[in-house]
């Protein structure tokens, strides 16, 4: 018998304990535990970015990580950006008004690296975006909307900021 | 696909994780990133009893700038080595490597030390650091040891690391004043490995070259030094004549096999071409020309 662990890991401002199986997967654990389902699950393959969200700061895949290790680590998913609100965050507010999105299935994770990247960036260039986007991939829109989503996000979150920086306990470091 | 089951330990010290390498010989692998050895459990082509994370030992990611050289900490994971300016400014070369390197989700995981260690022909800082002349520090039971970059790839997959032995840290020396490298990367698209790269080091005295290391990825059973090609520059003024002849040394003695990246010939006429690009890139940044 493999012994499971005890984990905590804090998702979207709250803390979740979970004793799970050493094996189970971050993306799993978000959806199936935790019970997010926004978090999605393309290829499994970690080539198509679905599964994207944040942790400790940064964008990775969530297909590819253990839940035991982001055992103590902060989590931000597509749910945590909007979470407490009744306006969507800037980027998600971008992605509807320039059509970055048709079925919608790669927009959480392309929404998160999006995010990842303007917390990093000021000014981003397009050659920085179409970079910063290479491990996401969208079936539907050819790209161009999804390019020009995010650099109309960049513009928003010059204007109105960051709303998630109004809440602590889900601010990420990026 | 959820990986077969296995034992998970994080253990806080590295002697911890050595005693437990050292428990299961063969059986206990270490887990750093993961972005090669999750997809392979997941893919059920290996199954691994024993996981021993790397994450919660302290003091293992760092890049640092001493006198004869930059040391970097196995679990540097490849974004901070992307965004790091003394890169940039000390070794281009591994900034070329790690800004190529997968995809940016995948380098904010994955680390120098998990790349070297899973000696992967197609990943690309084992040619990076062979060509640098980089300098591994491998821990086990009785001690450290240290070995050069070019000893450590036995073959696909296989290294000079002991089963319970850990890599802690890569040793970087400076080359002379006037010296420069570039890794040039030829692939389809993000998401996959290269169809060929090439790293080449280079160190001039006045016009001529005085040192220069070459190595390949995705086009030979392990990384090595390409030491014809290498002696086609060196003592030789850098121009077309003797880069072209470096070039075709890379390309005739590399072993590309014919597969779903493209057939043997269009491999190596890929070589020929990124390795001329490689060596006059190298040589500008050296102050050649
Ligand atoms: C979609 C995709 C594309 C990729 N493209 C590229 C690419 O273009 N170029 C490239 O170079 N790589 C590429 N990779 C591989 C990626 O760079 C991996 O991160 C890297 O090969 C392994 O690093 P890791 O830290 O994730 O190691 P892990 O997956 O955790 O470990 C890999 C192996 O090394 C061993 N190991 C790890 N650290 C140590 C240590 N300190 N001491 C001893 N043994 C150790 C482990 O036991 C395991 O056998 C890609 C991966 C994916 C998923
Ligand atoms: S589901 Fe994780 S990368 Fe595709
Ligand atoms: S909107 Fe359908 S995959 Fe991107």
């Amino acid at each position: 018998m493999v012994s499971k662990k005890n984990i905590s890991i804090t998702v979207n401002g709250e803390a979740k304990e979970a004793e799970v199986e050493p094996r189970m997967l971050l993306a799993h654990f978000l959806r199936d535990v935790v019970g997010l389902t926004g978090t999605h699950i393309g290829c499994d393959t970690t080539n198509c970015g679905a599964c994207t969200v944040i942790m400790d700061g940064k964008a990775v895949k969530s297909c590819t990580i253990l839940a035991v290790q982001a055992n103590g680590r902060k989590i931000l998913t597509i749910e945590g950006l909007s979470k407490g609100r009744e306006k969507l965050h800037p980027v998600q507010q971008s992605f509807v008004d320039k059509h970055g999105l048709q079925c919608g299935y790669c927009t959480s994770g392309m929404i998160l690296t999006s995010y990842w990247l303007l917390k990093n960036r000021k000014n981003v260039t397009e050659e920085e975006i179409r970079a910063a986007i290479s491990g996401n991939l969208c079936r539907c829109t050819g790209y161009d909307n999804i390019v020009e989503s995010i650099k109309d996000a960049s513009k928003k979150m010059e204007e109105e900021g960051d709303p998630i920086e109004e809440h602590p306990e889900i601010k990420v470091r990026a | 696909m959820n990986p077969p089951t296995f034992e998970y330990f994080a253990p806080t010290g590295i002697d911890e994780v050595i005693d437990i390498l050292a428990k299961y010989p063969g059986e206990a692998k270490i887990l750093a990133g993961g972005q090669s050895i999750i997809p392979l459990l997941k893919s059920r082509i290996s199954s691994i009893p024993y996981l021993v994370s790397l994450s919660e030992v302290k003091g293992l990611s760092y890049i640092d700038e001493g006198s004869e050289g930059v040391r970097i900490g196995a679990m540097t994971i490849d974004s901070d080595l992307e965004n790091s300016d003394l890169v940039k400014k000390r070794f281009p070369i591994l900034h070329d490597a790690t800004e190529q390197l997968a995809d940016p989700l995948v380098r904010n995981v994955g680390t120098i030390g998990g790349n070297l260690s899973h000696a992967d022909p197609a990943n690309d800082l084992p040619a990076v650091m062979i060509a640098l002349g980089a300098r591994f520090t491998l821990r086990g039971k009785g001690g450290s040891r240290e070995v050069e970059a070019k000893d450590f790839f036995l073959d696909t997959f296989t290294t000079a690391l002991e089963p319970e032995e850990v890599l802690t840290e890569i040793n970087i020396p400076f080359w002379g004043k006037k010296s420069g490298g570039a890794y040039v990367k030829f692939k389809k698209n993000t998401w996959n490995f290269s169809v060929a790269a090439v790293a080449v080091q280079l160190e001039l005295d006045g016009n001529r070259c005085r040192k220069a290391h070459i190595a390949t990825t995705s086009v030979s059973p392990k990384s090595g030094r390409m030491e014809k090609a290498e002696k086609a520059l060196i003592g030789a003024e850098l121009n077309d004549h003797a880069i072209s002849k470096a070039a075709a040394e890379v390309a005739t003695s590399s072993e590309p096999v014919s597969d779903s990246y493209g057939p043997e010939e269009y491999k190596r006429e890929i070589l020929r071409r990124i390795t001329r690009e490689a060596i006059n890139k190298a040589l500008s940044r050296a102050g050649g020309n």
